[in-house]
C-alpha cells in the first residue's frame, strides 16, 4: 500500500517536474526543475530495488551533469526567448520528426509484440548471488571477475588526465605562484620598515 | 581460473603498466630535459615486452591454457603475432621522434609515456576474447591517440588532426558501442565463444544488425573505405613520428581485432560478414589507388597508399580460411617494414633549416642530390607497389593466392587490375626523383637514427627479404591455427 502510494508521489512528481523544465520561461528554473525530476526518478529507481542505479542518479546526473548546466546557464548570455523564435516556421520539421519517432515506436513495440526479436538468453556468468544487494553484487563482479578489465579502465582514466595536462598545461612567464617556504620564513621584522620622509619629498621604498 | 597464471598471462601488459607509470613519475619530476632518458627507458620497456611475448609466438601457443580472466584475455599465438609488430613499431615511432620534435622544441616527456599507454592498449586489443575487453582496449589506444595527434599544439595543422580524428573516433566508438549491445541482446553473452556459439543455429535480423554495426566501427580503425575519409587528414596532420605510428602500430592491432572478432566470434556466420569485407577491400584498394593520384603531398599519398594496402589485406579476411589469415599476418608484417621505411625517410627530407619537405615537387631530382636517400625510397615505392624482386611483392602473392585457392577467383582477379592503378602513383613519385629537374630542396643532415631505421627496413623489403619468407611463413601459420583452434 505505502509503496502505491510512493511510486504514484514520485511518478507524478517527476512527469509534473519534466513539463515544468521545458515550460518555464526562466533557463535557471528549468534546471532546476531537471534537478528534481532526476531525484524524484531516483526515488522510483529505489521502489524497484536498483538502489545503485538511484545512486547513480543522484550522485552523476544531480551532481555532476545539472550542476554543469546551471554553471553554463548562468555563465553564458543565452537568450532562451530568441531561440524559441522560429517556432511557427519549423514546427512542420518538428511535426515531421515527431511523427518519425512515434511510427518507429509503434513498429519497434509492434515487432516486440509479435516475436519477431527473439532476444538472447543470459548465459549467467554475471548473475548476481543470492541475498546481496545491488553494490555488493556489482562490487563482487567487478572486483573479481571483472578486475583486470576495472584496472585497464583505470589506465584509460590516466590517459585521460595526462592528455588533458599534455594539451593545456604551459609554463607562463608572467604567473606569480605561491612561494609557501618564503612565506613561512618571512620574520616580522623583516616585513615591516620604519621610515621618516622628510616633508614635500615623498616616500621611496 | 588461477590468478596466478592469469597474471602470467598478461606479464607483457604489466611490464608496459608499470614501465609508463614509473615513467610518468620520471616525467613529472625530471621534467621535458629527461624526455630523452624517457624515451630510451621506453623502448627498453617495449624490448622487454617484446622478449616476454616471444615464447608464446615461437611455441604455438593455443587452446584453454592461453585464457587469462575467465575468458576475457587470450595471450596465443596469434594475439604475441600482433604484439610483436605493435611493440615494433611503437618503438620505432620512439626512436625517430627525439630529432623531429627538437626542433619545434616540443620534446616532451609525456610522449614516450603516452606511446607505452597505447601500445596496452592495442595489446589488449589483438587479446580481446570479450566484447568489454574488446572496448576498452581499443579506447586506451584511441584515447593516447587523439592526444598524440594534436601533440603539436601550436601547430595548427595538428591540433586539427587531433580534432577531427578524436570526433570521428567517437562517432566509430558510438557505432561501435552499438553493435556491440546488440549482439549482447541477442546473444546473451559479451565473450566471442558465447556469441559464436549462440549464433550457430543461424542469425537473427536483430544480430545481423549488430554484426553490421560492429563492423562498420572496426572498418572505421582500420581505415577500410568507405570510413576511410579521417585518414589523409589526420596522417597529414599529426606530427611525423605520430603519424609513423598511426600507420602501423594501430593498424594492425585493428587489423588483429578484426579478425578476430570476424573468426572467432562470427565464424560460423562468415557469409554474413564476407559480403561487407568483400565490398571494404575492393572499395578500398580503388579509392586508396584513386585518391593517391593527385596527392602532392607524401604524406597524404601515404595514407592513401595505407587505404590502398588495408584493402589488399582486407582479400586474405574475405576468403576466411586459415590460409588467407595467414597470408594477411604476413602482408602486415611487411607492411610495417615499408611503413616504417617510408615514414624514416619522409622525416629525412629536410631543407637546410631542417624544415620538413612533404610537398612532391620539392623532392624532384633527388637521385643527384641525395642518391641514397633517392635509392631507399625508390626501393620502398616498387615494394609498396607489388612490383617482383621486392619483397612487397610476396605478400600480395600470398594474399590473392589464398583468395584464388579460396574460390574468390573474381576478387582476385579485381584487385589484381586494381593494384595496377595503384603502381601508377608510386612509379610517380620515383619518376619525380629520378628523371626530374633538380629542384635541390632537400639538403639537411639526416639523423643516424633515422638512416638505421631506414637502412633495416630496406634490407627487409629488398629480394634479401625472401630469405624470411620461411620463418615469417611458419610463424604466421602458427598464429592463423591458433586463431582456428576449435575450443
Amino acid at each position: 500500500m505505502i509503496q502505491t502510494i510512493a511510486f504514484y508521489l514520485f511518478a507524478a512528481l517527476t512527469i509534473a517536474s519534466a513539463a515544468a523544465t521545458i515550460l518555464s520561461r526562466n533557463p535557471v528554473h528549468a534546471v532546476l526543475f531537471l534537478i528534481l525530476a532526476f531525484f524524484n526518478a531516483a526515488g522510483l529507481m529505489v521502489l524497484t530495488g536498483a538502489e545503485f542505479i538511484a545512486m547513480l542518479l543522484v550522485i552523476v546526473y544531480v551532481g555532476a551533469v545539472a550542476v554543469l548546466f546551471l554553471f553554463v546557464v548562468m555563465m553564458l548570455d543565452i537568450d532562451f526567448a530568441e531561440l524559441r523564435a522560429g517556432f511557427v516556421k519549423n514546427f512542420p520539421l518538428g511535426l515531421l520528426v515527431a511523427v518519425v519517432l512515434l511510427a518507429e515506436m509503434v513498429l519497434g513495440i509492434g515487432a516486440y509484440k509479435s516475436g519477431g526479436l527473439v532476444l538472447g538468453t543470459a548465459d549467467g556468468t554475471n548473475a548476481a548471488p543470492a541475498g546481496t544487494t545491488n553494490i555488493e553484487a556489482i562490487g563482487a563482479l567487478m572486483y573479481s571477475r571483472y578486475l583486470f578489465l576495472f584496472e585497464a579502465a583505470g589506465l584509460i582514466l590516466l590517459v585521460a588526465m595526462i592528455g588533458a595536462i599534455v594539451l593545456t598545461h604551459r609554463q607562463r612567464g608572467d604567473t606569480r605562484g605561491q612561494k609557501i617556504s618564503k612565506q613561512i620564513a618571512r620574520r616580522p621584522d623583516e616585513a615591516t620598515v620604519n621610515v621618516k620622509p622628510e616633508v614635500g619629498k615623498g616616500v621611496q621604498l | 581460473m588461477d590468478w596466478s597464471q592469469s597474471l602470467r598471462l598478461i606479464a607483457p601488459e604489466e611490464t608496459l603498466s608499470i614501465a609508463s607509470l614509473i615513467l610518468l613519475l620520471v616525467a613529472a619530476w625530471g621534467g621535458d630535459k629527461a624526455a630523452k632518458l624517457i624515451s630510451v627507458l621506453a623502448v627498453a620497456a617495449l624490448v622487454a615486452a617484446g622478449v616476454l611475448v616471444a615464447p608464446a609466438l615461437c611455441g604455438g601457443a593455443m587452446g584453454t591454457e592461453t585464457f587469462a580472466f575467465y575468458g576475457q584475455f587470450k595471450a596465443d599465438a596469434f594475439a604475441s603475432y600482433a604484439k610483436v609488430l605493435i611493440y615494433i613499431s611503437a618503438a620505432v615511432s620512439l626512436v625517430v621522434a627525439p630529432k623531429f620534435f627538437d626542433r619545434f622544441n616540443a620534446m616532451r616527456a609525456e610522449y614516450p609515456v603516452l606511446v607505452l599507454l597505447a601500445a596496452i592498449g592495442m595489446g589488449m586489443m589483438v587479446s580481446a576474447t570479450n566484447l568489454i575487453t574488446l572496448y576498452i582496449g581499443l579506447e586506451m589506444n584511441s584515447l593516447a591517440a587523439y592526444v598524440l595527434a594534436a601533440f603539436l599544439r601550436t601547430d595548427g595543422r595538428s591540433a586539427e588532426a587531433g580534432l577531427k580524428y578524436f570526433v570521428l573516433g567517437a562517432l566509430a566508438s558510438g557505432i561501435l558501442l552499438y553493435g556491440m549491445s546488440l549482439t549482447y541482446g541477442f546473444a546473451g553473452t559479451t565473450s566471442f565463444d558465447g556469441i559464436s556459439a549462440s549464433m550457430a543455429h543461424g542469425l537473427s535480423n536483430g544480430a545481423l544488425f549488430g554484426l553490421v554495426f560492429v563492423f562498420a566501427g572496426l572498418a572505421f580503425k582500420i581505415s577500410a573505405v568507405p570510413f576511410h575519409m579521417w585518414t589523409p587528414d589526420v596522417y597529414e596532420g599529426a606530427p611525423t613520428p605520430v603519424t609513423t605510428l598511426f600507420a602501423t602500430a594501430p593498424k594492425v592491432a585493428a587489423m588483429a581485432l578484426t579478425m578476430r572478432v570476424a573468426i572467432e566470434a562470427f565464424g560460423d556466420q562468415a557469409h554474413a560478414w564476407q559480403q561487407i569485407i568483400v565490398f571494404a577491400a575492393l572499395a578500398s584498394i580503388v579509392v586508396g589507388a584513386l585518391g593517391a593520384i593527385r596527392q602532392s603531398n607524401i604524406k597524404r599519398l601515404m595514407a592513401y597508399s595505407s587505404i590502398n594496402n588495408v584493402g589488399f589485406m582486407l582479400v586474405g579476411l574475405a576468403v576466411a580460411t586459415p590460409q588467407g589469415i595467414s597470408a594477411m599476418l604476413f602482408y602486415l608484417a611487411i607492411y610495417v617494414a615499408m611503413s616504417v621505411g617510408g615514414f624514416a625517410m619522409i622525416l629525412m627530407l629536410t631543407d637546410e633549416h631542417g624544415n620538413q619537405v612533404e610537398d612532391l615537387s620539392k623532392m624532384a631530382g633527388l637521385s643527384r642530390t641525395r642518391p641514397g636517400l633517392a635509392l631507399g625510397l625508390a626501393m620502398i615505392m616498387f615494394s609498396l607497389a607489388g612490383i617482383p624482386p621486392m619483397f612487397g611483392f610476396w605478400g600480395k602473392f600470398l594474399v590473392f593466392k589464398a583468395a584464388v585457392d579460396g574460390g574468390m577467383i573474381a576478387l582476385a582477379a579485381l584487385g589484381f587490375a586494381a593494384s595496377v592503378i595503384g603502381a601508377f602513383y608510386y612509379l610517380k613519385v620515383v619518376k619525380v626523383m629520378y628523371f626530374d629537374e633538380p629542384a635541390d630542396v632537400v639538403k639537411g643532415e639526416s639523423d643516424i637514427w633515422h638512416k638505421l631505421i631506414l637502412i633495416g627496413s630496406c634490407v627487409v623489403i629488398s629480394p634479401l627479404g625472401f630469405f624470411l619468407t620461411k620463418w615469417l611463413g611458419h610463424l604466421a601459420d602458427t598464429a592463423a591455427a591458433a586463431l582456428f583452434t576449435a575450443l
